[in-house]
């Protein structure tokens, strides 16, 4: 049942070296994706951006890993500490555990799961409480109405997101997302599950809460939201779990309807990269372009419009489903 | 296996046991997410990874979110933490500690007698049969627990809505002589 639950010494090995190469990999990738955000706003709004350290400016993640990881980091006197202290960890931890699942080619991978769909459900519901917790453990009004916010927000988004994954499911038979891909084979989901994807995409960055659905850390109105009081390695630890969350939602994209390693010619951790990346920069072309929506809009556009859109197509795609057995 | 289990039901027990003597509501919350965790995994370990599953989406990631949000809004203070420890007082733990050992006697006799309580390394029970015996065997419960629910929804819709708040922002709005922004639409 577990991947790693092998029985040679060897085996218990490369599986370590496996996960931490993957491991490294996607924190790294996400921390890069700090100065690729900077860079790609830039061009869209024409200026230049941070390109002053290093080749185009890429050290700047380096300068500002240095600068963040010396900052004092300020517990305030008033604040719940134990709970304080765990919440950063909390969105760490859920979305880096989410990755365990993801198969990155035909073998590359760290555990295969048979409810491979429904752990990243759980650990994206769990990573709630990391915004909750530090909204209220803060004790501060704004960094409160940011965490309300985002309860409200994130628990209807994981309806929709769950939902819109029911017909990929039903069409590969299987929670492993393994299966799902190699079920993609013939046709990319995208094709049979289009509205499926639309609306996964808007859920999945109502999850990760980036703009244009960053109602919870507002910063026209709530100064910073939940993390008004955070500050030094802690505060980056809520930044680059952001950035985590941009990484596995476009990964799941990937996965779930674009056939994951599956493609001609190049290997499959070639393909993989390559689609991934095109939905990371897609996010980043989202906050360029978009607005953010007023509260009681982004409630009713998640209930009136994407919760009616998810159930027709999971009642059509069980009907067809159906009907072909 | 056997192992993970034991670990994890153990954690479920000091997670509860902190439930209730806790006297920081948000704190007491954090443990019961705990308990359910473990709870998950003990279910994982006995075969059910399904389950588990949806112990961790439905529980602990919607249900205490939820609780969580409720009690965030009550604005506690160090005053209801001593008020919820004044509640706490030893005398108050005799009843439910008697009930609780007459439970466990119980338990320690049915396990006495010998009976199997089925063993810890069973097959695993995939989502397929988990659906196929609530839309078989158990159809008539699962459609009572969806009309049950259907109802719930319905009050709470019922007492949701905001008739009067909508007239009361027109008048507002006509009284200043522009169009209400989130009338008609």
């Amino acid at each position: 049942m577990f991947g790693v639950s092998t029985d040679t010494l060897l085996d218990i090995a490369l599986t370590a070296f496996e996960t931490i190469a993957i491991l490294l990999a996607v924190v790294i990738s996400a921390a890069l994706l700090i100065w690729v955000e900077r860079r790609l706003l830039g061009v869209w709004q024409d200026r230049y951006g941070p390109n002053r350290v290093g080749p185009f400016g890429i050290l700047q993640v380096a300068a500002d890993m240095i600068k963040i990881f010396f900052k004092e980091d300020w517990i305030p006197p008033f604040a719940d500490k134990a709970v304080f202290v765990i919440a950063p960890a909390i969105i760490m931890f859920t979305t880096l555990m989410a990755f365990a699942v993801i198969p990155f080619t035909e073998t590359l991978g760290v555990v295969d799961l048979n409810i491979g769909i429904l752990f990243i459900l759980a650990m994206s519901s769990l990573g709630v409480y990391s915004v909750i917790l530090a909204g209220w453990s803060s004790d501060n009004k704004y960094a409160l109405l940011g965490a309300m916010r985002t309860a409200a927000q994130m628990i209807s988004y994981e309806v929709f997101m769950g939902l819109s994954l029911l017909g990929v499911v039903l069409l590969a038979g299987s929670f492993d997302l393994r299966d799902i891909v190699e079920s993609q084979a013939g046709m990319w989901n995208v094709i049979p599950q289009f509205p499926a994807f639309v609306i996964f995409f808007i859920a999945g960055c109502a999850e990760i809460h980036r703009a244009p659905f960053d109602l919870p850390e507002a910063e026209q109105e709530l100064t910073a939201g939940y993390h008004t009081e955070y500050s030094g390695m802690k505060f980056g630890m809520f930044f680059v779990g952001e950035y985590l969350g941009i990484v596995l939602i476009s990964c799941l994209v990937t996965v779930l309807f674009f056939g994951g390693w599956l493609g001609p010619i190049l290997p499959g951790f070639v393909w993989f990269a390559l689609k991934a990346g095109f939905f990371i920069v897609f996010f980043v072309l989202l906050r360029a372009a978009t607005v953010r929506p007023r509260y009681d809009q982004l409630m009713a556009f998640g209930w009136k419009i994407l919760l009616p859109i998810t159930l027709v197509n999971v009642a059509i795609t069980g009907a067809i489903v159906v009907a072909q057995s | 296996m056997e192992f993970a289990f034991y670990l994890a039901a153990i954690v479920a027990v000091a997670a509860t046991a902190r439930v209730i003597t806790c006297a920081n509501a948000v704190h007491a919350l954090l443990y019961l997410i705990m308990s359910l965790l473990s709870v998950a995994i003990v279910f994982y370990t006995l075969g059910a990874p399904f389950a588990a599953a949806l112990e961790v989406i439905v529980y602990a990631g919607a249900i205490m979110v939820l609780f969580v949000f409720v009690i965030m809004m009550l604005n506690l203070n160090q005053e209801t933490v001593a008020r919820e420890k004044s509640w706490l007082a030893p005398s108050v733990w005799i009843g439910p500690g008697l009930l609780a050992l007459v439970l466990i006697a119980v338990l320690a006799a049915a396990m006495a007698g010998g009976e199997s309580l089925g063993s810890v390394d069973s097959t695993p029970l995939m989502a397929e049969r988990v659906g196929r015996t609530m839309f078989g065997a158990y159809v008539l419960v699962v459609e009572l627990a969806a009309f049950v629910l259907l109802a719930a929804l319905v009050v709470a819709a019922h007492l949701g809505r905001d008739d009067r708040d909508n007239a009361e922002r027109k008048r507002v709005a006509a009284a200043r002589g522009r169009r209400h922004p989130g009338g008609e639409q």
